[in-house]
This record gives C-alpha cells, structure tokens and sequence, in this order.
C-alpha cells in the first residue's frame, strides 16, 4: 500500500570557518518515515541534498557517543532521536552547546580528551599480582559501587548540559569526573590518592554547582551529578582527615 | 580538482542569557535566586535578636513592626520562596549522597527525597503544634 511522502523541515546551524565568520542557519526539506531517526534525516540531507554538510557518527544504536548534538536545544544523541517525535517540526539541529564549533555539527574534543586520559580511566592495581593468584572478587555491593558510571560512551552530552562548563572550559566536567569516580570506587583499583588531586582541584568537583542537567541528558543512565556531588564529601573527608592522621602516614 | 586548503577556526559560542536557554536551567536559577530569601529571613532574625539586647520596649516594637501589613506581605513572599528553595534542594539531595543499601538493594533516589519532605512536613507540624501549645 503506497503512502503519500511525508516531510520535515531541519534546520542546521552551519559553520565553514573559509566561507563564514560565524554559523549561520540553514534549512532543508527531507521526506521521512516513522522509523527515522534525527542522523537518518542529516544523512539523508548529506547523501541527497548537500554533501557539504558535516557531523560525526558511527553505531547508530547509541553506542558510540559520536552523534551528539543539540536537537531543538536539547543534547541528544541523534540517532536515538526520532523525527516522528519532532512533528510539526521545524527541527533545529546545533552542534553539542559548550564546545568550539569546529565545522557545521562536528565540535572540537580535544580538551575532552586530555582531561579523560589525566584522570588515568583504568585500573591502577593495590598491589602488583600473578596469574596463579587468581581473579579477583567482588560482592554485588561492591560492583554496585561503580557500575552505572562505567556505562559512560564519552558522548559528551553532559557537557552540553552543565553551564558551569560553558562559563569555564577549565572546569573537568561530569563525565570525566564520573569515570574518575568509576575508577575510585572500585575495590580493585589503587589508584585513589593520584586522582584525588585532579578530583580536589578548583576545576575539580568544586566547580560544580549542582544543576543536575547533566544526569537529565545522560542516555546511559550514568548520574554523572551523583558522581560529582558524592565527591564533594570524599573531597571535605580528604581535606580534613590529613589533619587527623599521624605524621607520615599514606592517606 | 581544486582542493581547498584546511582552514580551521573554531567558533565559540556565547554564554549571554544561558539560563534562559532551557526550562530545567530556570529552575536551577529559581532555586539559587531563592537563597536571597533565606539570607532576607535571616537578617529579619538578626534584627530581632539585635533588639532584644535592646531592652523590653526596643523588642515589643520589633514584635509590632512584624504586624504590620507590609511585614506579613514580605513573609508570605519568603516562605513560598523558603518552599520553593527547600523543595529543589531535597530533589536535589540523593546525588549529593554516597549510594545507600537498605538489605542487598539500592535505596531509590525518590524515597530519599520523599524521605526529605516527610522529615520537613512533621517538623513543621511538631513546630506549629509546639508554639500553639505556648501561646494556649
């Protein structure tokens, strides 16, 4: 049975640094069904309209993190969004808020990403161990610990979402701050008292001021603000202990 | 083929009026803009405290000065600011807490924060029953 064609009107906020000073809005009108998704419709655009528009993606089952952006002025991971949400329409797509444009909806990452390695996101052992001494053992409790922040994709929509980071880029943000915590609060890893300094820095924990958009944008369901704020106690703690433990000891 | 050679220039968005950006940030600013009225309440304490050092006369007018109608005005408008401004900081509460086990399970983040307005609500009861029994 044959439908009449259906459109949408999107709009795109363009960037091409040789071509403009600044992004300027562009519209296009692109047929779609009830099983498209937001990236569907800019790939649509991107292989039938205007192949000079670019953006980032690669799974297309929110996996990735690659294909944030702000719909309608929200940070979403675009191909978990659906057109048929966004009727009447006009969609407004924007590169993710808070980061450089780099060019149309491509931002730049590498602040991001410098940050993401200094929090060292693995696990540095207590002591060094042998095979033969086996795995090591966790209750549900202590995987309960940190098991929500290691679903973090890197996708950077809690950026989008924290003005606290748009006012000052310095500051290290939810989702590095959350994988810091996913490493701290993992009885496995000894990598406490090195991640504490970037954790107990102004840019640290103490930047945040607890709007909380961050855990309302996650698709991962990671609650970066959790991460964030808990550690402002593991943070007074840290401060306030050194004074009471006796001269020389490890904290 | 003309290629074009790589420009780069990262553009940077302005922050100008951020919070009227989205819902959520204007609820975010409700809640911050509402400490005002705790330090607003705050001062009036202070104020009554002041005169009450000042003898028997400086704190009955005090007392008066609360009566009036621009007096009842002003505290009709702190305490929906105070209920506004406790309401977002409960909702807010379970992040700011470590993870909580009540027998092997994870203490919901709703029963946190009902917890918060269950504690607040019977406080306030226990206080307005405490200061109906001292003027009866």
């Amino acid at each position: 049975m044959s439908e009449s064609i259906r459109t949408i009107e999107i709009q795109v906020l363009r960037y091409r640094p040789e071509q403009e000073d600044k992004p300027v809005w562009q519209s296009y009108t692109v047929p779609f069904t009830d099983d498209m998704s937001v990236l569907q419709g800019l790939q649509h655009i991107k292989d039938d309209i205007d192949g000079t528009l670019s953006f980032r993606w690669s799974c297309r089952m929110a996996i990735c993190g690659s294909c944030g952006m702000m719909v309608n002025g929200k940070p979403k991971l675009s191909c978990q969004t659906f057109l048929r949400e966004l009727l009447p329409g006009p969609v407004r797509i924007e590169a993710l808020a808070h980061f450089p444009i780099e060019r149309d909806l491509i931002v730049s990452v590498d602040e991001f990403v410098k940050k993401l390695e200094g929090i060292k996101p693995y696990i540095i052992p207590k002591e060094p161990r042998t095979l033969a001494e086996g795995e090591y053992l966790q209750t549900p409790e202590q995987l309960a610990l940190f098991e929500q922040y290691s679903s973090c994709i890197n996708c950077m929509l809690c950026y989008a979402a924290c003005p606290q980071y748009g006012l000052d880029p310095g500051f290290t943000g939810p989702g590095v701050l959350a994988l810091l915590h996913r490493y701290n609060a993992d009885s496995r890893d000894g990598g406490r008292a090195e991640r504490m300094q970037i954790l107990n820095a102004e840019e640290g924990v103490w930047s945040c001021t607890a709007v909380g958009y961050c855990s309302e944008v996650c698709p991962k369901h990671v609650d970066p603000a959790h991460a964030v704020n808990q550690n402002k106690l593991n943070s007074a703690k840290d401060y306030f202990l050194r004074f009471l433990s006796p001269k020389g000891a490890q904290s | 083929m003309n290629r074009k050679a790589v420009v780069r220039g990262p553009y940077v968005r302005p922050m100008q009026g951020w919070w009227r950006r989205d819902p959520f940030f204007v609820r975010y600013m409700a809640r911050e803009a509402t400490a005002l009225a705790v330090l607003a309440y705050a001062i009036v304490l202070m104020v009554g405290v002041l005169r009450l050092a000042q003898g028997e006369s400086a704190w009955n007018r005090w007392l008066d000065a609360l009566q009036t109608p621009w007096s009842m005005a002003l505290h009709l408008v702190l305490l929906v600011a105070f209920a506004v401004h406790a309401k977002s900081w409960f909702d807010i509460m379970p992040k700011t807490m470590p993870m909580m086990f009540a027998g092997g399970r994870r203490v919901a983040a709703s029963t946190i924060t009902r917890t918060g307005y269950a504690a607040t609500i019977a406080a306030s009861i226990a206080l307005f029953a405490l200061a109906w029994w001292w003027q009866s």
